[in-house]
């Protein structure tokens, strides 16, 4: 089949289009690295099915971080039949520098000039048919988010071409001619264009880590250094300057720039980034945020737990004492759980994340949150994995990819980690948000922000060393669309549906099963060692355990263990403080274990799974302490 | 000499004025990742605003934001426009 990759700068909306073109599977927010995988789906392309390939975004060729290599390596991976180069059509000029890379490449070709829409409110006005003169390859005009403009693309795509490489100057050109015969070799081995060898050995750019290690050929050494004399810079950025250049003329013979409209989405920043009102309204978007949720999760909660209820004890009359009849009630309980308790703070949750993600306010909380981060050894772009966090622990981790530095991709995981996911915040708003008051439930997470901000500071003491500092692109805030919204909540909901809630119906089975062998008491003693430092009843032992298969089944089993869904009768409130305060630290769930192991490597996973246990118990007692105080 | 042209860092342009990059004190590294934002000799750099206790500086440059560390923004040599 062929092989049609989406390549595109950061934030221009790959995953949007890859949405609208292999049907809903990529989560797309409005914040540049929200892709750091390689996606793919299938599509219709001239009445034949062809595999479509989102890739991470990336500024240059010359890649700068892990996302970025990924999407560079499948390029010239020499798998790829045909590229779609998805430009921001508002930020045109600089987008072009990265077309005119792919030029290089050689690959057939076809332009996609998105956010059309964003470049018209910014007054810009593109003559597509010369950009695609200029270029040598078709250019369609799209808004993918409204799906405009995408059947004309798709019919673009069989006539995809391979684009006309820029001309450097005169001495580059020179240098370029005398690498050809190193270069020759390489391509031969490669299948790439020697044009392209020879620029990515010219930028000190060797193309296997392998050859990197040995060091780049004499004859490469000598032409970089003359280059490097004659302008006084090195080539990487001499090639960079003249594509640069390059851009910006297409960019003028094409463009007629009119004039800008400013409204609502160039204001808001005035007073969202302002240097006091921006971390008021911080802090009131996270309030209000809270909020919602509880409210919006208490009503619905309120609504469905009683009737599923009277019908679990329903059936269990019906099916009588037996064995079987435990394990039917037991798996039953985990059905109802799952709609009654997990669902209602969910889907509200999910929703107010995606609407913050899609509106673009995530990167303006990593600008506002930058100096504190710098102060526990990172920089604000740590903030993306962090804030991910609240969604789900995995795509958190994987996050950490937009970062350029090892040291940082270590202590931004361990601590996102720490960030209590959806899953812990069902376990928080069902238990101290619902039983003990919604400010409890804030105040639990105003808690785990400083633990994870002492805990970082911690860590920058054991690993010192200072990132390479902020650099990161605030996009312009973006109307979000209910449609695309509703299909995000969707997809991670997918992930509780299909993963979470079987998993819930046979633990909760399995449980009733102990239950009724009378094997749960010596379960419950075996991590006495837990409960019994944290005043906890025994009983909560086995809710623990199981939570770390998933966070959720921590609150769900709580209620199967005492037998009641009315927890305030088995617990008091400062015991729920601090199984919530426990669960919210200990040890990540198998899926995020999963997940650090292949980005970290198992030394490190098993440094993070002590670490976060080790903080767990000390939190908890901590917040024993306190509960016995207050 | 009028001390007025003469390249001063980022974080010393008074917010809301432009200043024009004359210079990046830096690596390949960072010169490399600035430039493929935009931020290059020659660009014009609008300074919006600047977060309080150190933090970053937010820019305009090309009509596209970013966010910049302190520690970047003094590398960075501007000469102010008028």
């Amino acid at each position: 089949m062929r092989v049609i990759a989406l390549v595109g700068q950061p934030n221009s909306g790959k995953s949007t289009l890859f949405n609208a073109l292999a049907g809903y599977r990529a989560v797309a927010s409005n914040f540049p690295g929200t892709t750091v995988e390689v996606l793919r789906g299938k599509a219709l392309v001239g009445g034949r099915s062809v595999e479509v390939v989102d890739l991470p975004g990336t500024y240059s060729l010359l890649a700068g971080d892990r996302a970025e290599e990924l999407a560079r390596d499948f390029l010239v991976s020499g798998k790829v039949n045909a590229v779609v180069n998805v430009v921001d059509a508002s930020l045109l000029s600089r987008s072009l520098e990265l077309t005119l890379e792919l030029a290089e490449l050689g690959i057939p070709m076809v332009v996609c000039l998105n956010m059309m829409d964003e470049a018209e409110h910014k007054g810009i006005k593109i003559d597509a048919e010369k950009l695609s003169d200029l270029l040598g390859v078709p250019v369609a005009e799209t808004v993918a988010a409204r799906g405009i403009g995408l059947a004309k693309l798709l019919s673009l795509i069989p006539q995809a071409r391979p684009a006309r490489p820029p001309r450097y100057s005169a001495d580059v050109e020179r240098a370029l001619a005398e690498l050809s015969e190193v270069a020759a070799p390489v391509a031969e081995a490669t299948g790439l264009p020697p044009r392209y060898v020879a620029i990515r050995l010219l930028a000190g750019d060797p193309l296997s880590r392998a050859s990197g290690q040995l060091g780049l050929p004499q004859t490469v050494e000598e032409a970089r250094g003359k280059i490097a004399r004659a302008r006084g810079e090195d080539p990487a950025l001499v090639l960079s300057a003249e594509r640069h250049a390059a851009a910006v003329s297409f960019f003028e013979q094409v463009t007629e720039v009119g004039h800008a409209h400013v409204g609502w989405r160039e204001r808001a920043d005035d007073l969202l980034m302002h240097p006091l009102l921006g971390y008021l309204f911080l802090g009131l978007i996270l309030f209000g945020l809270f909020w919602a949720v509880f409210k919006v999760g208490g009503i619905l909660e309120g609504l469905l737990l009683p009737p599923l209820e009277e019908l679990s004890q329903g059936l269990g009359a019906l099916l009588g004492q037996g064995l079987f009849s435990q394990l039917m009630v037991g798996a039953f309980q985990g059905l109802w759980a799952g709609v009654a308790i997990v669902l209602p703070y969910l889907v509200p949750f999910l929703f107010l994340l995606a609407l913050l993600e899609d509106v673009g306010y995530l990167p303006r909380v990593g600008y506002l949150m930058d100096a504190l981060m710098h102060r526990i050894g990172l920089h604000g772009k740590s903030v993306i994995p962090f804030l991910l966090g609240y969604g789900c622990s995995v795509p958190a981790v994987l996050a950490t990819r937009i970062l350029e530095d090892e040291r940082d991709r270590l202590v931004t995981a361990a601590l996102a980690v720490m960030v209590p996911c959806a899953g812990r915040a069902i376990v928080v708003f069902g238990l101290v948000g619902r039983y003990v008051g919604p400010l409890a439930a804030f105040g639990l997470y105003a808690f785990n922000l400083v633990v994870i901000a002492l805990a970082g500071w911690l860590l920058a003491r054991l690993l010192p060393g200072t990132g390479p500092g902020l650099i990161m692109e605030i996009p312009p805030y973006r109307r979000p669309n209910l449609h695309t919204l509703l299909g995000k909540v969707w997809l991670r909901l997918k992930d509780f549906v299909v993963v979470a809630w079987p998993l819930l119906i046979g633990t909760s089975a399995l449980f009733a099963l102990l239950q009724a062998l009378g094997w749960s008491p010596a379960l419950d003693s075996g991590v006495r060692f837990l409960t019994w430092p944290l005043g906890l009843p025994k009983e909560a032992g086995v809710p623990l355990v199981f939570g770390i298969l998933r966070k959720e089944l921590s609150l769900v089993m709580l209620t199967q263990a005492f037998g009641t869904a009315e927890l305030s009768s088995a617990l008091s409130q400062g015991q729920m403080v601090v199984f919530a305060g426990f669960v919210l630290f200990y040890m990540p769930c198998l899926a995020t274990l999963a997940a650090l192991g292949r980005e970290l490597g198992p030394r490190r996973t098993g440094l993070v799974l002590l670490g976060t246990t080790g903080v767990a118990l000390l939190m908890g007692l901590f917040l024993r302490g306190i509960s016995a105080l207050a | 000499m009028n001390l007025d042209f003469a390249p001063l860092p980022l974080p010393a342009l008074p917010p809301g004025r432009t200043g024009q990059v004359v210079r990046i004190q830096g690596g390949r590294g960072l010169t490399l990742r600035l430039a493929r934002l935009g931020i290059r000799p020659g660009a014009r750099v609008r300074l919006i605003s600047a977060s309080p206790f150190s933090g970053p500086l937010l820019v305009e440059v090309n009509g596209l934001r970013v966010a910049l560390g302190r520690g970047v923004t003094r590398r960075i040599l501007v000469r102010p426009l008028p």
